[in-house]
């Protein structure tokens, strides 16, 4: 194998559509240990159906996807569920069980059919548990949490389950400014440290900027970009992508994306102060 | 402690059940193990065998039932709300009206609720993807025409063997006697659904998150519900169409044992076998002589308590 196909996920000429939408067309990835990858995208363009595609949950028109060097078609969902997995976007708990039996359930692929989870098992959760702030709700009901609470766990799940590529639908949804950074540092930490592969759909530019080594943007119509986070997130592109006008703010520290809306329409340009 | 407790009462309440059920009869308390010989007869051959009916009933309805909510993602799911108490009913009685004498009931009743499972499955498999309001709107909607043809053969049906058809539409156990070889079939079947229940608890998180943890998604969810169908099937072709007991047991052995389904599989087992004992001697001795269907007294305690639990549940979609 050469240097380029050892991604832990490989993408090659990948054709995805759902229902009529395309999603992208020919896309062609490679996404290594260690890197962290943002999926931007408008509403509606695919992001999800993209990630289903890549976990083996949809099939695409075209295309291969490799995990390990394997393509997914040949992989029991077993096997991939010990390397691959995958946050949805929205959980829903149907029966009263706690925030750590919940958690534990990640442990299902590892375990063979008759085995039982052990010490090693409730450590880990305990850790993760904790890791996310909900050490204190292990034992509270799944289904009397938050909807924070809630996103939480289940990415407690995922990182139970301690796959090496992580597919993450939009990860820090319901979720205030402090628990967003507490979870993408969870994440970001897994990705370099241990090292895993993190994608995520995501909505906030400004989270990708800080966190995404690498983002994959999706413009509709199948037409892509994908490459290192810096070169690509520009206001040109922003702009084009959500179709609307993006600024590039820069204090000399950090630099931030806003929406700059329309300018005939602002207030503050039309509105005498005085007349209201 | 209290796990230790819980096993202990429901571990104990199994051959407390049975001897409620052998001392306890239309002649009121008499100790059953005596020298009369009538007395003898009346336990081993009648009190016993049928209790013994009613704790393999109570045990495959309560499994059934655990199995039906997984796949249908509410812990407030009935193993006959799919429809198929009524086709094993229909397919009984028109057994019983046709004058098919020579095929026993427990037969046509065990092949009406696979007919029904079957129909019922592939109509709610469609091209889409599997879909639970799909397959209990389809199971639903079965179920109403199985009942339409419930009164079409009561309707029809000579007068003569009307009684014992309403009899068996209700769920009764006074014709039901089985041979103790069935503990063993009901004993192997919680072995199997106890430990292979970890694949449960996965399930109820729903296909997706199955297919995502390991779950052959589609696969399983045909494995559950074949195998729903065959316990309910079992139950409904001993004794007809007792209701509630597959709902109410489980789900209050949630609310003793907790969700995981390697617990509570086993639990719900041994305390709806119990349950379905002791329902049945109370039925059979409250108005004695004459006797009630037992399926009449699990559904006065049922009903209410199914108000209950659902007045008090989290959230019910």
């Amino acid at each position: 194998m050469t240097m380029h196909s050892d991604g832990l996920l490989e993408v090659s000429r990948l054709s995805v559509d759902i229902g009529d939408v395309r999603v992208v067309d020919d896309l062609t990835l490679s996404a290594h240990a260690g890197q962290c990858w943002g999926v931007l995208g408008p509403n509606g363009v695919g992001k999800t159906t993209l990630l289903k595609t890549l976990a083996g949950l949809h099939p695409p028109r075209r295309g291969q996807i490799r995990l390990n060097g394997q393509t997914l078609e040949s992989l029991s969902r077993r096997r991939i569920a010990q390397q691959l997995g995958m946050l949805l976007q929205h959980t829903d708990y149907a029966f009263d069980a706690s925030v750590e039996q919940t958690a534990l359930v990640g442990r299902h692929p590892h375990l063979s059919a008759w085995q039982t989870e052990g010490a090693e098992d409730r450590q880990r959760v305990a850790r993760v548990l904790a890791e996310l702030g909900l050490s204190t709700l292990a034992q509270r009901s799944c289904m009397r949490l938050s909807g924070g609470e809630a996103r939480r766990l289940a990415l407690a799940t995922v990182l139970v389950q301690d796959p090496q590529v992580l597919l993450l639908d939009e990860p820090s949804n319901h979720l205030d400014p402090a628990h967003q950074v507490q979870l993408l540092n969870v994440i970001a930490h897994r990705v370099h440290e241990q090292p895993r592969v993190a994608i995520m759909a995501m909505h906030e530019i400004n989270l990708a900027t800080c966190y995404c080594s690498h983002v994959l943007m999706l413009y509709g119509d199948g037409e892509w970009e994908a490459g290192h986070a810096d070169q690509l997130l520009d206001s040109a592109r922003l702009s084009r992508l959500y179709g609307c006008p993006m600024r590039l703010v820069d204090d000399g520290q950090h630099k931030v994306f806003a929406v700059s809306g329309d300018a005939s329409l602002s207030f503050r340009g039309s509105t005498p102060t005085g007349r209201l | 402690m209290r796990q230790l407790l819980i096993w202990a009462g429901l571990i104990l309440l199994l051959p407390a059940s049975l001897l409620l059920a052998a001392s306890w009869g239309s002649g009121g308390w008499l100790w059953p193990f005596t020298d009369d010989p009538n007395l003898q007869r009346v336990v081993w051959e009648l009190r016993l065998p049928r209790a013994l009916a009613a704790l393999v009933t109570g045990a495959l309805l309560a499994m059934a039932g655990c199995l039906m909510q997984v796949l249908l993602r509410n812990p407030l799911a009935d193993p006959y709300v799919l429809g198929l108490s009524g086709g094993a009913a229909v397919f009984a009685l028109a057994g019983l009206s046709l004058g098919l004498t020579w095929l026993p009931v427990p037969v046509l009743a065990f092949a009406g609720a696979m007919v029904t499972m079957v129909v019922v499955f592939v109509l709610a498999r469609g091209r889409g993807p599997w879909s639970t309001t799909r397959v209990l709107l389809t199971g639903v909607v079965i179920a109403a025409g199985w009942g339409a043809l419930i009164s079409l053969i009561l309707a029809t049906g000579p007068d003569a063997s009307l009684r014992s058809m309403l009899y068996w539409l209700m769920g009764d156990l006074s014709y039901a006697s089985l041979s103790p070889i069935w503990l063993l079939g009901v004993v192997l079947a919680v072995v199997i659904l106890g430990w292979r229940a970890r694949s449960l608890n996965v399930m109820s998180a729903g296909a997706v998150q199955a297919a995502l943890l390991g779950e052959p998604g589609r696969q399983r969810f045909w494995e559950l519900y074949v195998a729903a169908s065959l316990l309910t099937g079992l139950a409904v072709s001993i004794a007809g169409a007792i209701g509630f007991v597959g709902l109410i047991v489980p789900h209050l052995m949630r609310l003793v044992v907790g969700a995981d389904h390697r617990v509570l599989i086993p639990a719900a087992a041994m305390f709806g076998g119990a349950f379905l004992v002791i329902a049945d001697t109370v039925a059979r001795t409250m108005l004695a002589p004459r006797q009630l269907p037992v399926g009449v007294l699990t559904a006065l305690i049922g009903v209410p308590l199914f108000l209950l639990l659902l007045n008090r549940a989290v959230k019910i979609r």
